[in-house]
């Protein structure tokens, strides 16, 4: 997707300087004013000018840490590549690809990926939604309830991990003595619903904090005018809070799927992949960093690249005007 | 009257009770573990029996920790300072300026935010080996930068809108050039959300896993996150559990600060990029 961004990067600089030449071509002044409405004051020229000379800092980095890197993934993943034999080093075409995709690991991985982020993503939105009512509509003690609900969110996942791996841990952990003989971590079943629940105590807060946003717009006239119309609590939130939320939900469940997508850290700490819990991420990185293998590495970067391609494909089409920063290019 | 409102208050008291339980205690359990002796570490208990400092004493006399404490610091300042510049040059200019490929950095800036980070590890890899930059500084300041700008614009965008921005014409009627009403005169009443974007960037850069456990491979660049998952204890045979917790509530401390005294910049830093979108 960001490929895309490269070209029509290149166009609007392109455009930028056709307009500043084409006022000294041998078009006639005139018509050149016709055909733009307003013509470019010397002041607006700069305005142009100092937009792009701000913006293009941030705009070189982005591209260059992200589109190069994956083009170059790509080539990557058509080789036979493997750091351990360089000598072995050839050009495959799509061998990688029918490797991958023919690999039960990268299936079950992707299976897995796929469960967590359905769950996950659910759960946090029925939670996050609660919590984001109590967060903005408490009586008692706001700060308080916001304070602690940042915690999850600012906290270093990889802490958040080792807590809940010390908790699950049998003799060590409050949880484990409370819930299970066994030990949780070493079954696949519940090593999957433990690594949920961290997932989800740690990104609740994020997803509230977003739907917040969107119970800020629904205005208190309407809440108290469907009240004396005797709606019950329900049918407040269901026919008046949730049209409004509408957007802020749809941007919180894009932003959270993505999110929930790449999961790695807490399965790294949590069981590191044993027992058949690896999510996509995570087998990447193990044929990369531990496997060394930097053709099948790619293979599965662009795959996970791909997919998350589709999965937003799917979100922007389904609810179209609903993309975040759709209405920011409007000048205020 | 006053009976309901108090039978709400108390209802809205156990909510807020249940959220402060639930965020709270993962952090409680692995606070409580660090200051747990060797002999009453596996006792499965929530509150120490015998309390001691000895794993945070552990864990600062040895290099490995200290090391990636100052690695995890400096890179994320370095980091944060830089996407912050960056961001709210970019964010200036998206919220004041009139011109064309506007919408294309926010699209892109929007499509990063979305970026499945692990895509990028294999190829930054190799790229960072042929330059020298893997297992260095700038190897891992470059990705943070990139995924944190998203962020920093977007907030920043949001802080910039809200601006009196009638000051900023003032100040070119008094003769000020566009860059000038910018440094003199919008930048200070600019800083509440700069500081704002700050945290939220260092809060993401002090997070990160992956790329620091993908780009670095020595003691010279690892951050306490990947440190935290090679601690192996003193000897072989020392179970490294209350070392690990106590760096944890170590690395922990910087961002229960920054909530407890910024709990209201931070929430509506989050929420107002949020409401523009």
């Amino acid at each position: 997707m960001s490929i895309n961004a490269t070209p029509a990067g290149a166009d609007v600089a392109a455009d930028g300087t056709d307009s500043r030449s084409g006022r000294h071509a041998t078009v006639p002044a005139q018509r050149d004013n016709r055909r733009r409405k307003v013509p470019l004051s010397e002041n607006k020229r700069a305005e142009r000018k100092l937009g792009w000379l701000l913006c293009a800092p941030a705009a070189l980095v982005m591209l260059a840490v992200t589109a190069y890197p994956i083009l170059y993934s790509v080539w990557l993943s058509l080789q036979r590549y493997d750091l351990r034999f360089p000598a072995e080093r050839e050009f495959i075409g799509l061998e990688n690809y029918v490797t991958v995709l023919t690999n039960e690991f990268w299936w079950t991985a992707f299976g897995v990926t796929m469960l967590i982020t359905v769950v996950t993503v659910a759960v946090e939105l029925v939670l996050g939604m609660g919590l984001a009512v109590i967060m903005h509509r408490t009586l008692v003690g706001r700060g308080i309830v916001r304070t602690s609900a940042l915690i999850p969110y600012g906290i270093v996942t990889v802490v958040a991990a080792f807590s809940w791996r010390y908790a699950w841990t049998p003799g060590t952990g409050y949880l484990a003595n409370l819930f299970s003989d066994g030990a949780p971590l070493t079954e696949r079943a519940s090593s999957l619903a433990i690594i949920m629940l961290a997932e989800i105590w740690k990104t609740t807060p994020f997803m509230a904090l977003l739907l917040m946003a969107g119970l800020a717009l629904v205005p208190e006239d309407l809440l108290k005018a469907a009240s004396t119309d005797g709606a019950t609590a329900w049918q407040r939130f269901t026919k008046v809070m949730l049209p409004v939320m509408k957007p802020a939900i749809l941007v919180a469940l894009l932003f959270r799927t993505l999110d929930a997508f790449r999961v790695f850290d807490n399965i790294y700490v949590l069981t590191s992949g044993a027992n058949e819990t690896s999510s996509v991420s995570m087998i990447a990185y193990n044929n990369l960093i531990r496997g060394l293998n930097l053709g099948i590495g790619s293979t599965m970067s662009v795959l996970i690249f791909i997919t998350v391609a589709i999965i937003a494909f799917i979100f922007v089409k389904l609810f179209g005007t609903a993309a975040p920063g759709s209405d920011d290019g409007e000048r205020r | 009257m006053a009976d309901t409102t108090t039978r709400a208050k108390v209802r809205w008291g156990l909510l807020d009770l249940a959220v402060v339980v639930f965020a709270l205690t993962p952090v409680l359990w692995i606070m409580s573990l660090s200051f747990k002796t060797p002999a009453t570490l596996t006792d499965g208990k929530f509150i120490p029996r015998e309390w001691t400092l000895e794993n945070y004493r552990t864990i600062f006399a040895t290099d490995q920790f200290v090391r990636a404490l100052v690695n995890s610091i400096g890179i994320a300042l370095i980091a944060t300072s830089i996407a912050v510049v960056l961001g709210a040059m970019a964010a200036y200019a998206i919220s004041r300026l009139d011109f064309p490929g506007k919408r294309m950095l926010i699209g892109v800036s929007l499509l990063i935010a979305m970026f499945p980070q692990v895509s990028l590890v294999s190829p930054l890899f190799e790229i960072e080996r042929q330059l020298g930059l893997f297992d260095t500084w700038p190897g891992l300041i470059l990705p943070y930068i990139t995924f944190a700008l998203p962020l920093a614009i977007y907030t920043l965008s949001a802080f910039f809108k809200q601006i009196p921005w009638d000051l900023e014409k003032a100040a070119k009627m008094d003769g000020a050039t566009q860059g000038q009403a910018f440094r003199r005169v919008i930048a200070p009443l600019a800083a509440p959300g700069l500081f704002t974007t700050a945290i939220l960037v260092f809060i993401f850069c002090w997070n990160d896993f992956l790329f620091a456990i993908s780009l670095t491979s020595t003691e010279r660049s690892r951050t306490v996150p990947v440190a935290l998952s090679f601690f192996t204890g003193a000897s072989q045979f020392e179970d490294p559990t209350g070392a690990i917790c106590a760096a944890a509530v170590v690395i922990t401390v910087p961002i229960i600060l920054f909530v407890l005294f910024f709990q209201r910049r931070i929430v509506s830093g989050l929420t107002s990029g949020a409401v523009k979108g």
